[in-house]
């Protein structure tokens, strides 16, 4: 015990506070409309201060003056019709001097017209998708802090848990109207710097805009209850100059080119579990462990032999694939094992997130699942199987 | 037998256990109520202790977050409707019948069903911990789709939800038809204590929306288990659609645990300023008229979702206007308190602080009515500094109030005076410590229910951590001083609050088993 209250206070000194920062207001506004914000807020604050004084020093003045022990005599007062009147109508009167900014300022948040450029952000669980509309340019931003970092194996570095492999990147001013959707649970797309919060709902699409001037590096979090993953899954906002942008677009578009060539090349089962890993760490083991063993009662363990129960909703498909019997999980086919991380299990957590990954990271994550924690079926699965198994679609 | 049937005063119920099982009589509801809500507000404090003592560092040190967002979902739900709303139950049970000179509630065996329904519903809210997959998890908000991924324990909590609204309406039901029909001659509407009025909005306000609820919980099981589709876009439903539902409940249900709360407040704070309450008529149609606003500001929990701009701001001016009636009635209390002779027993410290706190609670609702500050602030930690502050030291700290200034009555002996005001100073002390820093966090960006955060909160975390221990272990002395006076103490006689003057105090204390079976005469 000892030892465990040491390690974390050595953990807390080393990193903890050395980040930390007590911070008393809204961020810095990057945005014009996070600064119309930020002065909203202030003008409420100090109005609510203003009053709060006001009431409360009557308050404090009674009770130090009106007290019994100062030998105070009650007066028997009960009403006072003028006043009364009066402390109803002037908060009427602050309250419409407050909603007059605010107003203004709803109209302009709520004008998505004349939008430079659109790009598309669904939320998935637990990550979120970029499209740029219009450039065939989309990928996933996974979070990039290791499991160790969160864990406390190792220190934690200055973005922990607001960190991203790939940010949406973005021109500095322009209009973007950000249009968000969902394909499975509600999420909220919130950047602080931006004054941009919108929630991410499954079936609808919602849009939001915004302009940022300044070049920079920008970070928020999902801000909707999403499940497990829910404080996993950041937004980072790379700003940078139009002409910056434009090459970065490039870059981009060459690589999904090069990348869709890949699906021919024949890799070794070594080389599938290396990148298999990396794909299973950042997008199964919130949910399967890094271990594979899940979580007992709601997450399936995925190793071969390894006792798992759970209510028919989530054994009844397992078994009807081949991946459970008599209250343990046994290997399916590879086939199925690829359909199940393709197009997910409809009903369940089991989301389909192959549609969401590349071939060869759906090729090499199975790969690694069906020869990692004991599984030893030596099956080595190739993009092209994963690009099959996506063409033929979910089953019916 | 036949005999001393006839005689009320000779008439015997049964002992132990076989008295509470079968107990038509309000005061013994009450108490039952009280004991059930007070046992739920321990066992959903300590979950609060598991969530802040995870939260304590960055990093996972002691839960998962499966099990952390089943802590902070059941920490809302246990709180809520075990704790909270029981709580104003027993004191409705125990005081309305005595401050209307009424002999017991209107239907007694409904009043002994409203109450044994609440222990069926918490076995089942509490027993999901041990279903597959544990407890909900998806927030005490319930809000599909997420709603529809849990496991069978989702639906014990769907069912225990049936049964805990189902107990609601029937008691609102038995309190209207008590303040209607049973006041003693003489007590017109407009002569009723305080609290008697609070309860009777309040429980017109229950009757209205826990239907609401129901209906809500019922789409979510029929969407989960028998194929439909009201909140699922791919089948033409709308997930959206349960949120306004939810909120339709779920805004008047903030004030169902306010309103009684104030009537406490406007009983106490006249008896210790001794001298009657200012505004009386005003207070009455403040607290009516937030009743009606609160049925046309919900989707204010939702100005997120996507709404349109009109939507938005017809539902930010009316969450505005709200302020209006909720301020009179704070210059109400402060007016009641001028020119008093003010003493601080206990109940009026906590009555004290809890105008103090709500009213900061009331300015952090102003700042979360105003729309484009709310698209920040919606789903941070400043909407639970903001809700803490209206429902800890708004609602629970004038329960305890309640407690202190009634316990004399309801025993016979006077509570340990030193305990209580240091039960008093440690709650707002450390209430302060743990909730006020949380503005900070949810301004500085970190959104509620995640289990691990970004290192820049760091330091506001560890205070509200260490306040929220104290806070936690200042409730195990409340338990202790509420047993104490319970089992010894100071005679309280029939009047220990000198400016006190409803007509509970005009009965022995504690009081006989059966009151006013005769109307006492009103002067």
């Amino acid at each position: 015990m000892k030892k465990i209250l040491s390690h974390i206070t050595a953990l807390s000194l080393y990193n903890g506070q050395a980040y930390a920062a007590y911070n008393l207001n809204l961020p810095t506004p990057a945005t014009p409309i996070a600064l119309q914000i930020y002065d909203l807020h202030n003008l409420i604050l100090i109005v609510c201060l203003f009053i709060f004084i006001l009431v409360f020093v009557f308050m404090f003045y009674a009770l130090f003056k009106h007290r019994k022990s100062t030998g105070h005599q009650a007066v028997q007062f009960h009403n006072n019709t003028k006043l009364e009147i009066v402390w109803t109508i002037i908060p009427f009167f602050i309250l419409i001097g407050i909603a007059f900014p605010t107003t203004k300022t709803v109209l302009a948040m709520k004008n998505v017209e004349h939008a430079d450029m659109n790009i598309k952000a669904t939320g998935h669980q637990w990550v979120w998708e970029y499209e740029y509309l219009g450039e065939g340019v989309n990928f996933i931003s996974n979070l990039s802090t290791t499991q160790d970092q969160i864990n406390n194996k190792v220190v934690k570095g200055p973005h922990y848990l607001l960190e991203v492999d790939k940010p949406l990147v973005v021109p500095t001013g322009k209009k973007i109207r950000i249009l968000l959707t969902s394909t499975d649970v509600i999420h909220s797309w919130w950047l602080p710097e931006f004054g941009v919060k919108q929630d991410a709902v499954p079936g609808f699409i919602h849009e939001v805009w915004f302009q940022v001037d300044k070049p920079g590096i920008y970070r928020g979090q999902c801000a909707e209850l999403c499940g497990i993953g829910h404080g996993y899954m950041p937004i980072v906002v790379e700003a940078m100059p139009p002409e910056q942008y434009t090459g970065w677009l490039q870059v981009q578009k060459a690589t999904l080119a090069e990348a869709a060539t890949t699906g021919a090349k024949i890799y070794t089962l070594d080389e599938l579990k290396t990148e298999g890993e990396k794909v299973y760490l950042s997008r199964c083991a919130i949910c399967h462990q890094a271990n594979g063993l899940g979580v007992a009662g709601v997450f399936p363990s995925l190793v071969e032999g390894s006792a798992f129960s759970a209510a028919p909703e989530v054994t009844s498909p397992l078994a009807k694939r081949g991946f459970w019997k008599d209250g343990k999980i046994v290997m399916g086919t590879k086939n199925e094992h690829l359909d199940i991380v393709m197009h997910g299990i409809p009903g369940t957590a089991m989301q389909g997130i192959g549609l969401q990954l590349t071939d060869l990271e759906v090729a090499a994550v199975v790969s690694y699942e069906r020869n990692s924690w004991g599984n030893t079926t030596g099956d080595v699965v190739q993009p092209a199987e994963a690009a099959a198994i996506r063409k033929k679609g979910a089953p019916s | 037998m036949t005999t001393t049937a006839l005689n009320p005063h000779e008439h015997t119920h049964p002992a132990g256990i076989m008295r509470w099982l079968t107990t038509t009589n309000h005061k013994d509801i009450g108490t039952l109520y009280l004991w059930f809500s007070f046992a739920m507000f321990l066992f959903a404090g300590a979950l609060a202790m598991l969530i802040r003592t995870e939260l304590f560092q960055p990093g996972l040190q002691f839960f998962q977050p499966n099990l952390f967002n089943q802590l902070t979902t059941m920490h809302g739900l246990i709180m809520i409707f075990g704790a909270i709303m029981p709580a104003f139950v027993g004191f409705a049970n125990w005081q309305i019948p005595l401050m209307i000179g009424a002999p017991d509630m209107a239907f007694p065996r409904l009043n002994n069903w409203s109450f044994w329904l609440l222990p069926m519903a918490a076995m089942l809210l509490l027993g999901s911990f041990f279903a597959p997959g544990g407890a909900v998890s998806g927030g005490w908000t319930m809000y599909p789709p997420l709603y529809i991924q849990g496991g069978p324990g989702y639906d014990m909590t769907i069912l225990a939800i049936h049964i805990m609204g189902l107990s609601s309406i029937i008691g609102s039901i038995n309190i209207i038809t008590t303040i209607l029909n049973m006041r003693a001659p003489g007590i017109t509407l407009m002569k009723m204590p305080m609290f008697v009025w609070t309860w009777l909005i309040t429980a017109f306000l229950l009757v209205a929306v826990m239907p609401v609820l129901a209906s809500a919980v019922t789409m979510l099981l029929t969407d989960r288990h028998f194929g439909t589709h009201f909140f699922d876009a791919a089948g033409g439903g709308d997930p959206v659609m349960f949120q306004h539902i939810f909120w339709f409940f779920g805004h008047p249900e903030v004030y169902i645990m306010i309103l009684p709360a104030f009537g406490i407040l406007s009983t106490i704070i006249p008896t210790f300023a001794r001298k009657p309450l200012f505004g009386y008529h005003s207070m009455v149609y403040a607290t009516a008229s937030i009743a009606i606003l609160s049925f046309l500001v919900w989707a204010h929990h939702m100005f997120a979702v996507g709404m349109g701009v009109a939507a938005q701001l017809f539902f930010m001016y009316s969450t505005m206007l709200i302020a209006i009636p909720t301020g009179v009635k704070v210059f109400n209390w402060i007016a009641t308190m001028w020119r008093g002779s003010m003493t601080f027993e206990t109940p009026m410290l906590f009555s004290v602080a809890v105008v103090c706190l709500f009213t900061i609670g009331g300015f952090s609702g102003l700042v979360l009515a105003v729309v484009p500050v709310d698209i920040q602030l919606q789903d941070t930690y400043y909407v639970v500094a903001h809700f803490h502050y209206v429902l800890f030291s708004g609602a629970a700290m004038s329960i305890m109030a309640g407690v202190y200034y009634w316990l004399p009555k309801w025993t016979g002996h006077m509570y340990d005076e030193r305990l209580g005001q240091w039960h008093f100073w440690l709650t707002t002390i450390a209430f302060n410590v743990t909730f006020f820093p949380m503005h900070f966090t949810g301004l500085a960006g970190m959104p509620r229910r995640i289990p691990d955060y970004a290192l820049q909160f760091a330091d506001f975390n560890v205070i509200s951590s260490i306040g929220a221990f104290v806070l936690g272990a200042a409730q195990l002395l409340f338990l202790y001083t509420v047993v104490k006076c319970i089992r010894g103490g100071k005679h309280a006689g029939e009047k220990p609050w000198e400016g006190a003057d409803t007509l509970e105090w005009t009965l022995p204390s504690p009081p006989p088993y059966h009151t006013f079976e005769n109307p006492p005469a009103i002067a």
